[in-house]
Order: structure tokens, then C-alpha cells, then sequence
């Protein structure tokens, strides 16, 4: 008698590998957000097995808010590369110099809440039906209650209050023309489960997710990181710091953390002993208040 | 590490919250800023105790009106297993909601107060487990520490609870006295009910076997994607992709594909790259076959001596999740594993009272959240099995073609 128990991370790959196919099958245009963060990074190796050996058969599309790591940029554009995948890059930029929207002003100006506009203009004149994002249910409260395939409608807005049901593993992907569906095959993995998989896979990531020297300083109780991008305010001094990045996203908001952790072998023994949440410990646009993150998705936020 | 996906069901009443809450807590899945953020507007909406519901009340209106809405999914892990709890609320779209959650779960935990009883809401829900063959049932007679932790009290529910669940499909029932407000019998014991010699509900949910609950013994693959790179290296590389849905599939093994009734081998199982020699539920592959067969998504492989049926007539459980009623006649997108076609309403046999469970022959229709035997005529055939024996093959769901809603789900009824 061979062992049939299905290990976490298996059966947690063979749930994304399903629904990836299902978008493949049933949607005519579909895109993959890739930022080059850790999650968006699993979601490309997923893709990878699903199709394999064929190529990936949809692009890939980065919401550029032009404020970024350089390093995660970098990897951005290699891993589209080596995999001959297009890579679509909507600007935030531009839907400022367009007068899409404007910037926010004062020294904690950021750009991510611009996103939404810049990525729901990219999908309308691209016709993308189906978009793939990296979001986890573990995340956020209002994200533990998103579906898998999340319906959107034609302006783009989240309605969490009238959600498809979701059963077994059948998705509803109908949807009008100017609608679309994002989709969340990530939705049932943890920080934790990311990076076991990240290890035992041996995923490439940007190097600012490993241990590093770097120029950081103390605002709202987190580290952020010296750039282009920020100035500081007059109590805020500057103090050369090994830390590492928990996520990746616009350089204006996104945290370090204090850590030594080179490998993803020693980050996963900080994870385990962790005591605040990914998004708690790095991401001050979820800090604005308790409906922060369900706000955001209402808007069309990823 | 094995995983476990288990659906919760009660009121806020039951203290349902409470006991996630506690098992979040109690296994360090709950980090501080969460706690602390659930601590702060426990206090500003003027709260003696922390009120642990609000960590799974995540949307504005359920915090505004202080009820749960919608499923939600939490995760935790002990070092012997992966947990995924689909958390479903007890008032608002009941059904619904317990279905949804119900689909995926491995094991039901039903909670019933101490000092109410098994009361008409924990046999509603019960009934769905059963229904949706959910094969392990964990009863929590919880608010011990309300009747003294007395002993007579857990016996007497838990015997009143056995002798009714006798009519419904429940393989595995355990009972499990606690107080989650006080944390006891949910991750450890306590001296307050020495008398109880039984496992905690964490030991339990640890070690409930659930190996044998997948189909291993229905060869089924439902194709999914046909795989054709068109490379050079890949020239002439044809596979089929999908999600093993039953039994197991090895290199050499004959298999019948549907609908052509063609029969061929499996030249190779591949995982990126990895040539398996087994596969099984719920593995995603891609199988190739041995001769070049015209195979396309919705085609089924299976076993030449173990098929599902092929018919385009289904008797089936709905539930329906629409305020538009199903009527007799009524047209439907239908959407079985990766089939669509589409559904006529033919016949509703009877309307179930998921309290009684007791049959209403005369009703005309299904309304939201209300459940019944019905007969759907097909406009192509599906190839399916009973619900209790393979929940992939025996499940589907029927979408409002006008709305693209979804609107019903159905388990296939053997005939």
C-alpha cells in the first residue's frame, strides 16, 4: 500500500494549478499582475507548471507607481525575459501627466491608492476579462471573505455585500462585456505556506527581500527606507540598519524589517515566531482605518 | 503536513467567535496588532471583554450591524496539520452560506449552548452537513462553565443529539464539552471537568482520520486544458491537464475516454517537468495518452471497466441561493466539473424542511435558501456519479443566464 496523504503545499499548488487553468480555458483575455513581490512571484511559478512545457498563455502586467526598488524592478523585467512572457507596465505617471488623477501632496504622499485608476484604465483598453492577483484571505478581514473568482462590474467596483456563491471547486466565470473577474488562486495560502513553497522550489526573489545593509528611518512605528522618494520630516533621522522587506510595493509605504535573515530557510523561522502580521509590521496604507483594505477593493483596488 | 478544511457553524450566541477565537489564540495564530486593533474597538464601542468576534467580522455592514454576513476563511497551523476553516454565519442566508462552506469541509463543528441544547438551528445545519457528505461531525456543547461543568448536562444533549442524527449520512460523530470563553477543552484540559476523558477539540482536529475520504477507488479525470506548446522542443507534445477528481492513474494504465468511447494508455503523467508514477485525488497533472485521440476540455477519462453514467437526465438535491425563485420550466446555464451546457427544470419531486425533515410534495417552487429533489434535462450529456461517492463528478452548479448569477447548486442522486 504507497502513502496517499497529499502534503499542505501540494494539495495548496494543485488548487491554484486548477483555477489558472480554469481562467486559461474560460476567459478570452486574462492577465497576470506581476509586481515582482513574493506573492506575485509564486503566482508566476504556478503559471509555469500549469502550462508546462507550453508557455504561459497570458501576459503579465505591472501597475508602476514610478516608485520603485530598482532591484525589484530588475527582476521584474528578467523573469518576463527568460519566461518570453509580454509584460504590460501601466503607469501611474502617466495617469498624472494625463490628469487622470492627482498626486497626494504633503511629505506622506503616496501613490498607491492611484493604482486602482491606473489599473482599471490598463484593463479597460487592453479588454482584459480576467486579471490574477496575488491576494490572500489571510491577509485582511475584508479579504477573508473574497471569493476566488471575484466579480467586478463595468466600473471596475467590488460589491462584498453581493458575492457569487462560491462551491467545491466549480467557478462562475460568466460575466458581461466591460465587466471582468479578478482572480485569486493564492486566496487559501499563508505568509507561512509562501514561503515554505519559496524554499522548497528554490523561487527567485529580489534581493531586498533577504537580509541587507540599508539607510532607513523610524516613521509611524516602521522602517522605512531612505529613496527618491520621500523626504523626512524634521524629527526623523536617518540610521544605517540589516533589515529586509515582508512585501514589495510603492518604496513610499512599504516597511522593513529588522532581521539577519539571508535565506528563505532562516525567514521562515522568523515568520514562525512572529507576532505581528505581514501587512500590520509594513504597510501603512492598511493603517488608515479598520475598512481600509475593503474600501480600497470597493474602488477597484487589487 | 497534512491539511484539514473544517466549516463552522452557530451564532454569535453560541459563542462561536469566541471559540475560533480561542483557537486562533491558543495555537499563536492571532498576532498582536490584530488583537490590539480588536482590543481598541472593544473599548471605544464600550465593551467589558474583548470581543474576539470582531476578528472575523471583516466587512463595515457586519461590524456596523454586528452580524456576520458572509463565509470567511481563517487559517492556522499546529506542527501536525494545516488548517482552513470556512466560517459561515448563522442568521443572515443561512443555507447558503453553510452550503458554501459545507462543499470543501472535510469535518463539520457544530455548537450548541449548554443551557439551551441542541436547538432547531444546530439540526439545520447538521442536515446540511449530512447532505453535502460531510463525513466527520464534531458536536461542541459549549458554556460549560455556565451549568457548573456538569456532566448530566453534556450527556443528556449529547445522547438527545445522537438518537436524531440516526437518520442522516454522518459516519463519524464526537462530542466535546467546553467553555471557550475560558479556553477549556479546546486546546488543553482542565480540572473543572475531570470526567471528561475524551480528546480537546484541537487534539481531535489533529488526529480526525480523514485519508479513507477520497475517492481512490474511481479512476476520473475531467479534462481541463489540452496542453500543446507548439515549440520546437515540444513539437509533437500533446497532453491533457486537469485535477485527478477520483481513484489513480499510472503510466500503463488503460484508460476510456468520454464521450468518444475510445479507449488508449497512459504514455506518461507529467508535473512540470517531473514525470509522476501515480496520481491521485486532488492532484493537478497532465496525462499523455498513447495515440492521438480528439480530446477536448469536458472530455472525461476514466477506466474502461469503471465509468460514470453519461445521461442527460440528473436527479439531484438543489439548493437555491436566489431571491428569484426556480420554477418547473425554468431554463439554466449548468456548470459540472469542467462541462457546460445547459439545464430545463423538469420536475420538482418534493421541497425538504431542513428542520423536520419532512417533505412538502406540493411546493411549485424553490425559493432562497430553500432545498429540493429535482429533475434536470440536459442539452448535452454529463458524465457523473453519486454525490456521496465522488463530491467532484456528483456536484454542479446552475447560473441565471440573464444575471450570470449563480443560483443553484445540485448533488446528484444515484437512480
Amino acid at each position: 500500500m504507497t502513502d496517499t496523504t497529499i502534503s499542505h503545499l501540494d494539495a495548496l499548488e494543485a488548487e491554484s494549478i486548477h483555477i489558472m487553468r480554469e481562467v486559461a480555458a474560460e476567459f478570452e483575455r486574462p492577465v497576470l499582475l506581476f509586481s515582482g513581490g513574493k506573492d506575485s512571484a509564486l503566482m508566476l511559478k504556478l503559471a509555469e507548471k500549469a502550462f508546462w512545457p507550453a508557455r504561459i498563455p497570458f501576459p503579465l502586467m505591472h501597475v508602476d507607481t514610478g516608485h520603485n526598488f530598482p532591484e525589484v524592478l530588475d527582476y521584474r523585467d528578467r523573469r518576463a525575459a527568460e519566461l518570453g512572457t509580454p509584460l504590460v507596465v501601466a503607469s501611474v505617471q502617466k495617469s498624472i501627466d494625463e490628469g487622470r488623477v492627482h498626486e497626494e501632496t504633503g511629505p506622506k504622499a503616496t501613490r498607491n491608492r492611484l493604482q486602482s485608476v491606473t489599473l482599471l484604465d490598463a484593463i479597460e483598453e487592453h479588454g482584459f476579462d480576467a486579471v490574477f492577483g496575488g491576494g490572500r484571505r489571510d491577509e485582511d478581514k475584508a479579504r477573508a471573505k473574497e471569493r476566488v473568482f471575484s466579480f467586478r462590474d463595468d466600473f471596475g467596483q467590488w460589491d462584498p455585500k453581493n458575492q457569487r456563491p462560491e462551491l467545491w471547486s466549480l467557478y462562475n466565470a460568466r460575466h458581461r462585456k466591460g465587466e471582468h473577474i479578478r482572480v485569486f488562486p493564492i486566496s487559501n495560502w499563508t505568509e507561512m505556506d509562501v514561503w515554505q513553497y519559496i524554499e522548497r522550489e528554490e523561487i527567485e526573489l529580489p534581493s531586498i527581500y533577504f537580509a541587507h545593509r540599508r539607510q532607513v528611518f523610524r516613521r509611524d512605528g516602521m522602517l522605512l527606507a531612505l529613496t527618491d522618494f520621500v523626504k523626512l520630516l524634521p524629527d526623523e533621522e536617518l540610521e544605517e540598519l540589516t533589515v529586509r522587506f515582508r512585501t514589495v510595493g510603492d518604496a513610499t509605504c512599504t516597511g522593513a524589517v529588522e532581521s539577519p535573515a539571508t535565506t528563505a530557510e532562516a525567514i521562515i523561522l522568523e515568520v514562525a515566531a512572529s507576532r505581528i502580521t505581514e501587512r500590520g509590521a509594513t504597510r501603512a496604507d492598511d493603517k488608515f482605518n479598520e475598512a481600509a483594505m475593503e474600501d480600497r477593493k470597493k474602488e477597484g483596488y487589487f | 503536513m497534512e491539511m484539514l478544511r473544517f466549516a463552522t457553524a452557530g451564532s454569535v450566541d453560541d459563542g462561536k467567535s469566541t471559540l475560533i477565537g480561542r483557537l486562533l489564540l491558543d495555537s499563536k495564530q492571532i498576532f498582536e496588532d490584530q488583537l490590539e486593533s480588536v482590543e481598541r474597538t472593544s473599548r471605544e464601542k464600550g465593551f467589558d471583554y474583548t470581543n474576539l468576534a470582531l476578528l472575523t467580522d471583516g466587512l463595515r455592514a457586519e461590524r456596523e450591524q454586528g452580524i456576520t454576513i458572509d463565509v470567511a476563511y481563517r487559517y492556522f497551523a499546529t506542527p501536525r496539520r494545516k488548517f482552513i476553516i470556512a466560517d459561515t454565519p448563522g442568521h443572515v442566508q443561512y443555507t447558503r452560506n453553510m452550503v458554501t462552506g459545507a462543499s470543501t469541509a472535510d469535518l463539520a463543528l457544530i455548537l450548541v449552548d449548554a443551557r439551551h441544547g441542541v436547538v432547531e438551528q444546530s439540526r439545520r445545519h447538521s442536515v446540511i452537513a449530512s447532505l453535502l457528505s460531510v463525513r466527520h461531525l464534531v458536536l461542541c456543547v459549549n458554556k460549560m462553565d455556565l451549568v457548573d461543568y456538569d456532566q448530566l448536562v453534556f450527556d443528556r444533549i449529547s445522547e438527545e443529539f445522537r438518537e436524531w442524527a440516526g437518520k442522516l449520512d454522518i459516519t463519524d460523530l464526537t462530542f466535546i464539552p467546553v467553555s471557550a470563553l475560558h479556553g477549556v477543552n479546546v486546546t488543553s484540559h482542565s480540572p473543572n471537568m475531570g470526567w471528561y476523558d475524551g480528546p480537546t477539540l484541537l487534539h481531535h482536529l489533529e488526529h480526525v482520520y480523514i485519508g479513507s475520504d477520497r475517492n481512490l477507488i474511481d479512476a476520473r479525470m475531467p479534462v481541463q486544458f489540452v496542453i500543446r506548446p507548439m515549440s520546437d522542443a515540444y513539437h509533437d507534445y500533446r497532453g491533457y491537464a486537469g485535477t485527478v477528481a477520483g481513484g489513480t492513474f499510472r503510466p500503463g494504465d488503460e484508460v476510456l475516454v468520454l464521450p468518444s468511447g475510445l479507449t488508449t494508455t497512459i504514455a506518461g503523467i507529467d508535473l512540470y517537468g517531473e514525470e509522476l508514477s501515480e496520481a491521485m485525488p486532488p492532484q493537478s497533472v497532465t496525462l499523455r495518452l498513447a495515440d492521438d485521440i480528439d480530446i477536448s476540455r469536458g472530455d472525461m477519462i476514466c477506466r474502461p471497466n469503471n465509468a460514470p453514467r453519461a445521461t442527460q437526465e440528473i436527479e439531484a438535491m438543489v439548493c437555491w441561493f436566489s431571491e428569484r425563485p426556480m420554477t418547473v420550466g425554468g431554463k439554466y446555464a449548468i456548470k459540472h466539473t469542467t462541462r457546460s451546457a445547459r439545464a430545463l427544470v423538469r420536475d420538482l419531486h418534493y421541497r425538504m424542511d431542513v428542520n423536520s425533515l419532512s417533505r412538502d410534495e406540493t411546493s411549485p417552487t424553490l425559493t432562497l435558501n430553500e432545498m429540493g429533489r429535482v429533475s434536470l434535462r440536459i442539452t448535452t450529456p454529463l458524465f457523473v456519479d453519486e454525490y456521496r461517492r465522488n463530491r467532484t463528478t456528483g456536484s454542479f452548479i446552475l447560473i441565471d443566464e440573464g444575471t450570470n448569477e449563480t443560483v443553484g447548486a445540485g448533488m446528484i442522486l444515484d437512480t
